[in-house]
């Protein structure tokens, strides 16, 4: 029991650790929050939806075109509402992705309609039964992918001249504008890179609950607990924070009632953060200037 | 190599930099003193392309400059370290010097750079696997430089080296400011320790607010009373 509570809470938290790591990843290059992130994860598990059934692409195929599109909507975004900005406060920023919620959601309503529909494809596999612990194809699946988007950020931040220099800017924008790294390329392969994380963890998430044009909402607001639980500026706190309260969550819904579960959770984290206030793996608060 | 014709630069509305002209020669060391915001360092900046509001024109090797893009302008060869090191303080030594290589197309001849600059900081070569933010104020600087060594400089601008160093940090440094200039890297120095930057520069100009108000040889400026007047201020005093 216990164990099965632990499988299906790293499974949702895995959907959590793909949402934070696009908001930690944002946020640590361009101090910007998107909250419109939940609907442009959303738009890419409708696509994903659409290339399935309106060009009859197997399941991989479409979820690479729903991250292509995804890395394209990003890049869009950030060419046009985001770079025209750069010399608003933070805040204006941050305040705009509100407004790319509101408008990306009434479009997205227009088009596929506000009703829930099951995804169209779902895993037809027996689950996996070791010794009495049922492991569904769905969440091996959701594993496995997570890892390897995680896999490919390590590699990329780790071993690419283009990943290092992201992390550079992050670190200290002029210094890396004397390097001649070109701090706008270093968004626009940021929005790409967060964007497609998101609608990668939608389409993960898609085949178990609804597709529906607020399927992303709570998910983000969990990815934001996890990433600040984790510590807001760390990757792997972000990882570490989502699992955790992916599992607590399980627990809690197991244990105590599936109703409290997200209270239960949310309540953990504002005990921990009352306890350590930059999250398990965040440094100093710094607020940059 | 790299002349400034008329320079006026702005923060906003404040005016930093007024009429500046300035003249570095192939092969040299030009450095530039006066006190604390007398605009040395807007130079350096706007050199790099990273002023926004600045009018007159900026040339290197006979092209203007002064509107490109600072990646265009790094991809020159014009690197600037600047004031206050500004390392990645999260990333490696090694990373930190291999991004300083960022800009150039040549990748294959990138390791050989940095064979050169570790034999310039040994120190550095011990410590490659060490995240940056922890070396002292010495080495931190070293490593700047070291950054600054990959772009392939043919023109290395150093905003204050010595800054903050203990004396015998500053030696080493200036030791091997010297030694990159003898292998032929032209060098911009903004300091304030006129005694120690004099002692390697080949001609100097003195700023004070916003104005170039001394320009000479070396000899010439180490002998000056215009030197003591200006840098130190003594009108003030005497």
């Amino acid at each position: 029991m216990v164990v099965q509570q632990l499988i299906s809470g790293l499974a949702m938290g895995s959907i959590y650790a793909l949402v934070a790591l696009g908001v930690v990843l944002l946020y640590k290059t361009s101090d910007v929050i998107n909250f419109g992130y939940s609907e442009m994860s959303m738009v890419g598990a409708f696509v994903a939806a659409t290339l399935i059934i309106s060009l009859g692409l197997p399941y991989p195929l479409a979820f690479l075109g729903a991250l292509l599109f995804g890395a394209l909507l990003g890049l869009f975004v950030e060419r046009f509402a985001v770079r025209p900005m750069h010399k608003a406060p933070h805040i204006s920023v941050i305040i705009m992705t509100l407004a790319l919620f509101m408008i990306i959601n009434g479009t997205a309503g227009l088009i596929w309609g506000h009703e829930g529909r099951a995804f169209p494809y779902k895993l037809n596999k027996d689950p996996i039964d070791i010794s009495g612990v049922v492991i569904s194809w769905d969440s091996i699946v959701i594993f496995s992918v997570t890892l390897l988007f995680m896999l490919s950020l390590f590699l990329l931040f780790k071993y690419t001249l283009i990943g290092v220099a992201m992390r550079a800017a992050a670190q200290n924008k002029t210094a890396a504008v004397l390097m001649g790294i070109s701090v706008n390329r270093v968004f626009s392969l940021t929005w790409a890179a967060s964007t497609a994380m998101g609608i990668g963890g939608a389409i993960l998430i898609a085949p178990i609950i609804f597709l529906e044009v607020n399927m992303m909402q709570e998910i983000l607001i969990k990815g934001f607990a996890g990433a600040v639980l984790g510590g807001f500026t760390s990757l792997p706190g972000a990882v570490i924070g989502s699992l955790l309260l992916g599992v607590i969550e399980s627990l809690a819904g197991g244990y105590i009632s599936s109703d409290l579960k997200s209270t239960f959770a949310f309540s953990l984290l504002i005990l921990v953060l009352c306890i350590k206030p930059t999250g398990i793996l965040g440094g100093k608060a710094i607020k940059k200037v | 190599m790299l002349r400034i014709k008329d320079l006026d630069v702005f923060y906003g509305k404040i005016q930093v930099l007024e009429g500046v002209n300035l003249n570095i020669e192939e092969g040299k060391v030009v450095v530039l003193l006066g006190a604390n915001g007398s605009g040395k360092s807007t130079i350096l900046r706007a050199i790099s392309g990273i002023v926004d509001n600045l009018k007159g024109d900026i040339s290197f090797q006979g092209s203007r400059i002064d509107s490109m893009r600072p990646e265009a302008i790094v991809s020159l060869g014009i690197i600037h370290v600047p004031e206050g090191r500004q390392i990645f303080p999260e990333l490696t030594v090694y990373e930190n010097i291999l991004i300083g290589s960022y800009a150039r197309k040549d990748r294959k001849k990138i390791n050989e750079e940095l064979e050169k600059v570790y034999t310039y900081f040994p120190r550095l070569f011990e410590r490659q696997k060490q995240v940056a933010g922890t070396l002292s104020g010495g080495e931190q600087q070293m490593l700047a430089i070291a950054r600054g060594l990959m772009g392939k400089p043919r023109l290395l601008m150093l905003d204050e080296p010595s800054l903050g160093l203990a004396p015998k940090f500053v030696e080493e440094i200036f030791r091997i400011i010297e030694r990159i200039n003898s292998e032929g890297t032209t060098v911009l120095l903004v300091e304030q320790n006129a005694e120690m930057a004099l002692s390697i520069a080949d001609y100097g100009y003195v700023m004070e607010v916003g104005r170039v108000v001394f320009e000479g040889e070396k000899d010439v400026l180490h002998d000056s009373e215009a030197l003591k007047i200006h840098y130190l201020g003594l009108k003030y005093i005497s």
